[in-house]
């Protein structure tokens, strides 16, 4: 997503020289319908660096514990990466797609949509024979009598059709790769969030937190294959990405006086001060007994299935307290240092995928090599820096291999590009 | 092959250490020390207590021990070395005037919640003093319900003690190589929850395993097919969990970590 205008227009991407122009652009065309999309037209750098930054942590906890593992936000607060993921999906999604339901109607802006969902299950199939690959080769060479009862669980290669056709309907998914189901099943919504957010956005809103009430009091779950569970319960977290939406499409403009307020802050600070705590003893288990067995009877488990009340208020905290203290003018934005974070959360789709695999392959040479801490930890770096250089590779060819192409062939380009959503 | 890829880590290794001098100061591959398997004295000692544990060795009682778990409390074939049976000879070992019985009982394929149903009968018909407990790892791999794994944890543990035996949970085991294809987390976090609401000392198998393997002491990552690794794993797991009913039944000072 490289700016508004982009998708929409088909015109190839702006380069930070004409972002300004784009800018005006999309602020002359915002002002024309009168209806809720926001009028700033800047693209936003502070999305595209949270996402990229997301991808990163959501690497690195999917690999085995090391080093960098105490580097990511897991670890000091109730909420990780996959919350930030999913709210940044939301708002950019509403933000392009939104755009494309005013002017091109919702048709239009649902066939755009749909292709996207399109490209979203490719990726995810194509992850799927990746993991194939890796277990079938365990469960060929690995025989430990220690592990007889875990190997177990390679019981379904003895039935590699049925697995692979539950694979295909989304319900076998394995161990890290949970989240691109639930991002197919929350874009598959997005069309009918976006016509309700056109009528009444607040409404939309409130719809969504009934349907996440309901979720945690009639326990709703989609199941998956063989048994078991949606890792990611999308009746619950929808209410992030619809909220993610609903602040893309105006919704944190209103809420501007309530973010600047220091009472805001302070309870901010406070909750996450207080997460921290109970974090810390989590892995300081000689801290345990500090803590209340009431607050623990009371608190425990914090579920991520569902996503815990506590989880999202988390999310809100630190995400109010980025928008007050990370203004959207803020040069750092602009830096060559952060440049690469940036990238990578411009190109969400082939990064996470990336990520993804390269966590496997991860999985596979901490297996295959009984490495130390500093194994652990370069392992981790190399991931990051590959997919740094994917990120630019991405652009590089956005930029320049396909400018040729990009006067008739923009609208496939295009979407790629708007799937930044 | 695994040839192939250890040169290919050593070289990175090299490289990284030559690349990063300030890396130099992690500490290298750790010499194996003379206990072969430490544990951080953290994971050894309860909060809760076992006062049925408590008096009958106190009163020169028989202690009775009933293990109920899965595939992973026996190694195929030598159910003589598996944890159970070594930490009943390291329980006769600390109290030498005790009598210790033990019995096993296996449910290879049960979740938490197939157990729960049956343990009240098993109680009933052995009497022990003390249930150990382990589970959550055909749950994981069935990836049932966390709340309802929970909920059946949680019912297991009250028809125990309504019995009238003490308690110990015991969980998953650490297990690298199919970590990206069982989720453990969840089933660790309720066990704990558990282990919490109802006082229960919990054996951290995970963790001990775990530490284990970041300390080098064992290759859990081993291709190998023999037993050897099997037998070493459970009698250290042996020797640990008796040295944690010991702690949580405060008999005597727990002897040299």
């Amino acid at each position: 997503m490289s700016s508004i205008a982009d998708p929409i227009a088909g015109s190839p991407v702006p380069d930070s020289n004409t972002e300004a122009r784009a800018d005006a652009e999309v602020k002359a065309k915002a002002a024309a319908p009168a209806i809720t999309l926001p009028a700033a037209g800047e693209r936003e750098l502070r999305l595209d660096l949270f996402r990229g930054l997301a991808l990163w942590l959501i690497f690195i906890d999917h690999l085995p514990t090391n080093l960098l593992t105490w580097l990511t936000i897991r670890n000091y607060g109730f909420s990780d990466a996959t919350e930030i993921f999913i709210f940044i999906s939301g708002y950019t999604a509403a933000f392009v797609y939104g755009r494309a339901m005013l002017e091109g109607g919702f048709v239009i802006a649902t066939a755009r949509i749909l292709r996207r969902v399109w490209q979203i299950y490719v990726a995810h199939v194509f992850l799927f024979t990746i993991f194939l690959a890796e277990i079938s080769y365990v469960a060929t060479s690995f025989e430990n009598p220690l592990y007889t009862e875990e190997m177990g669980i390679m019981d379904f290669l003895k039935q590699p059709d049925v697995t692979i056709v539950q694979a295909l309907l989304l319900r076998f998914r394995p161990v890290n790769m949970d989240v691109l189901p639930l991002y197919i099943v929350l874009m598959l919504f997005l069309p009918l969030i976006l016509w309700l957010m056109k009528w009444k956005p607040d409404v939309t809103l409130g719809l969504s937190v009934l349907l996440y009430a309901l979720t945690w009091q009639f326990d709703l779950y989609l199941s998956a294959y063989p048994n078991g569970f949606w890792a990611f319960n999308p009746f619950a977290w929808q209410l992030l990405f619809v909220f993610g939406a609903w602040c893309a499409l105006g919704g944190a403009r209103r809420m501007s006086r309530i973010l600047s307020s220091n009472i805001t802050m302070w309870i901010c600070i406070a909750y996450l001060v207080a997460s921290f705590f109970v974090t810390l003893t989590w892995y300081v288990p000689q801290l345990g007994h500090i803590m209340p067995k009431l607050i623990e009877q009371w608190m425990y488990p914090i579920n991520k299935t569902d996503l815990d009340v506590l989880r999202f208020a988390h999310f809100l905290a630190l995400a109010a307290l980025t928008v007050r203290f990370l203004p959207r003018d803020w040069p750092g934005l602009k830096s060559r240092w952060l440049r690469p974070l940036i990238l990578c959360g411009q190109h969400s789709l082939e990064i996470f995928c990336l990520g993804v695999f390269l966590a496997f392959a991860g999985h596979f040479v901490l297996a295959e090599v009984s490495g130390g801490a500093a194994l652990h930890a370069l392992i981790s770096v190399c991931g990051i820096l590959i997919m740094c250089g994917m990120a630019w590779i991405i652009s590089w060819y956005k930029h320049s291999a396909d400018k040729g192409a990009s006067k008739k062939g923009a609208a496939g380009n295009a979407d790629l590009a708007g799937g930044g959503a | 092959m695994k040839s192939a890829w250890t040169m290919l880590g050593l070289t990175l290794l090299a490289a990284c250490l030559a690349a990063a001098p300030a890396r130099a100061g992690d500490p290298p591959e750790q010499p194996v020390p003379a206990p072969p398997c430490d544990v951080p004295a953290y994971l050894l000692s309860s909060e809760s207590a076992l006062p049925k544990v408590t008096d009958a060795v106190k009163a020169s009682q028989p202690l009775n021990v009933l293990v109920v778990g899965s595939r992973s409390s026996t190694i195929p074939g030598n159910e003589a070395s598996a944890y159970p049976a070594t930490m009943q000879a390291a329980l006769k070992e600390a109290f030498p005037a005790a009598k210790i019985d033990l019995s096993v009982e296996l449910q290879g394929k049960s979740t938490a919640e197939e157990t729960a149903g049956t343990l009240v009968k098993l109680v009933e018909a052995k009497k022990p003093t003390l249930v150990i407990w382990q589970t959550g790892t055909v749950d994981a791999m069935r990836a049932v319900d966390p709340d309802d794994f929970r909920t059946a944890i949680n019912d297991g543990v009250v028809a125990l003690r309504g019995a009238g035996a003490d308690v110990v949970l015991v969980n998953l085991q650490y297990s690298p190589r199919t970590e990206t294809m069982i989720s453990a987390p969840p089933y660790l976090d309720n066990i704990k929850v558990v282990a919490q609401q109802h006082d229960v000392p919990l054996f951290d198998r995970f963790a001990i395993m775990k530490q284990w393997s970041d300390a080098g002491y064992f290759d859990l990552f081993s291709t190998s097919h023999g037993v050897d690794l099997a037998k070493k794993v459970h009698a250290c797991l042996g020797r640990a969990l008796a040295k944690f009913v010991i702690d949580a039944a405060h008999l005597g000072p727990v002897q040299q970590n």
